[in-house]
């Protein structure tokens, strides 16, 4: 199908992206790569009378490598995220995380900021920010702010961006030698969206393990922290670990419920799964460290 | 205003100036121009049909805009053709029945021809993975994924 008529807006600068918003308040819409919102639009789900075009915006551009954290601009595209060599040395798990995220073409115009905002239920991204502690750097009319990932997401497709509001920049903190990173997803095929995922991290001193984040995505409204299953883990010795007590913790954590194509009964299994796949690598890490 | 656009689109080398309404997709914009091999048929991202190259690097017809490529080069299979940059995988398609209908054939091709300009030699599983977002309704695959390897090899030989 072809979307309704709108009106299109190609911003130079993010004063003019803010501007238009704050004119235009619910009518407008951002349009960051376009790989969700135009197929939303396509299928009438969504009829902006305004598109924000930010891909011109500089503000919103590049990957930069600070001093605790590595702050990826919004609009940067997850082609540029997958092959940038400053992510796969201070976000390794972010670069695990990119090749799972849809087909070539998409992943050539798709952005990592437009990824955050759709906060789609079984997006790799949400996950990963969580798992990160990332802090998302947001302005709009009422001044910037920042915000942890963690109250960044309300549920599907809901986030706390107020309508004249835009992401700007993630911070996401550097990965330390002494931390142990896990990322996989079941999905039926590379690029679909996942089943159930779990993006993870966790810290390893002396052998015992802390700061302990598993982030489960396609399992719920929105990614989620699975605080049971974490404090299993914590202040474990690696040699400790239990598999099947965390296995079992998880079930406290998280209920998943059938979506079109897999049974609630079925996720949890593939989140056990998941588990016990990163308590195996979280071992394997762990020694080398 | 939701009234026509001007844009200048420059299409396998050729400057298009025309007036476009915003909502107008790329893929329906080629089409229009005459660039018939952009097929459409999603038109939600999924089936890979409308895949062209945008400033070089492979995107959905379908879910980018006209006005969104105002300043930039788009390449259809047209061009591709012309140019003769996917000559031989054209030749490896025909030669192993990779296509019936070739309603997928064109996005099959500039999204393989990416695979291989990234990675000279895929294996077969990466080859599946790169081709996953372009569905074919005819052949099953078998037989694509073999034209593919059989480039990968013969292009690998060249250099
Ligand atoms: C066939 C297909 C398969 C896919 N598979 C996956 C997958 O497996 N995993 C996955 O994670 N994704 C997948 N995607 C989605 C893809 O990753 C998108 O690129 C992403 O979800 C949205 O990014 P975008 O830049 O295209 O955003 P857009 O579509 O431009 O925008 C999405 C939403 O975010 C808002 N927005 C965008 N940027 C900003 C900003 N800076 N500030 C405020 N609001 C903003 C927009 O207004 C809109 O509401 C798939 C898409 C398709 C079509
Ligand atoms: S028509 Fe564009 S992906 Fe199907
Ligand atoms: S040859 Fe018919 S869809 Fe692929």
């Amino acid at each position: 199908m072809k979307p309704t008529a709108f009106e299109y807006v190609r911003a130079g600068s993010l004063d003019e992206v803010l501007t238009v918003l704050e004119e235009r308040g619910d009518e407008a819409k951002v349009l960051a790569g376009g790989q969700s919102l135009i197929p939303t639009m396509n299928m009438r789900f969504a009829a902006p009378e305004v598109l924000i075009d930010i891909s011109g915006v500089t503000e919103l551009r590049g990957i930069e490598v600070r001093d605790d954290v590595l702050r990826i601009g919004a609009m940067c595209r997850h082609v540029e995220v997958l092959n940038a060599p400053e992510v796969a040395e201070h976000a390794p798990l972010i670069a695990m995380a990119m090749p799972n995220i849809a087909h070539a073409a998409i992943r050539n115009r798709g952005t990592f900021g437009g990824s955050l905002c759709h906060a789609d239920p079984a997006a790799e991204l949400p996950a990963c920010v969580l798992a990160l502690d990332a802090r998302l750097n947001i302005d709009g009319k009422s001044g910037p702010r920042s915000i942890s990932a963690r109250d960044f997401f309300l549920g599907t497709y809901m986030t706390c961006l107020a309508d004249d509001e835009v992401l700007i920049s993630v911070d996401v903190p550097k990965v330390m030698s002494e931390n142990v990173t896990f990322f996989d997803e079941v999905a039926r095929r590379r690029g679909d969206y996942a089943m159930a995922g779990l993006a993870s991290q966790a810290t390893v001193r002396s052998g015992f393990i802390t700061d302990v984040r598993l982030a489960f995505f396609a399992v719920g409204e929105v990614a989620v922290r699975a605080p049971h299953a974490e404090q299993a883990l914590q202040g474990i010795l690696l040699q400790d670990m239990d598999a099947d007590a965390i296995c079992s913790a998880i079930a406290d954590d998280i209920s998943p419920f059938d979506d079109l194509t897999t049974s609630g009964a079925a996720k949890l299994t593939m989140m056990q799964v998941l588990t016990r796949r990163a308590v195996e690598s979280f071992a394997k890490q762990g020694a080398h460290a | 205003m939701t009234g026509p656009l001007a844009i200048t689109i420059t299409i396998n080398g050729e400057p298009a100036t025309r007036a476009v309404e915003p909502r107008l997709s790329l893929a329906d914009f080629l089409r229009a121009e005459g660039f018939t091999g952009t097929h459409v048929g999603c038109e939600h991202g999924v089936c890979g049909a409308c895949t062209i190259r945008v400033d070089g690097r492979t995107a959905r017809g379908c879910l980018t805009l006209a006005v969104q490529c105002d300043g930039l080069e788009v390449e259809t299979i047209e061009g591709a053709t012309g140019n003769g940059c996917v000559a031989d995988l054209q030749d490896a398609f025909i030669e192993n029945n990779a296509l019936q209908c070739g309603f997928c054939t064109p996005g099959m091709l500039l999204t393989a021809d990416e695979l291989l300009q990234e990675n000279v030699s895929p294996t077969r599983t990466e080859i599946r993975e790169h081709l996953s977002g372009n569905y074919c309704r005819c052949t099953g695959y078998q037989a694509i994924v073999d034209a593919v390897e059989q480039v990968a090899r013969q292009r690998a030989e060249r250099t």
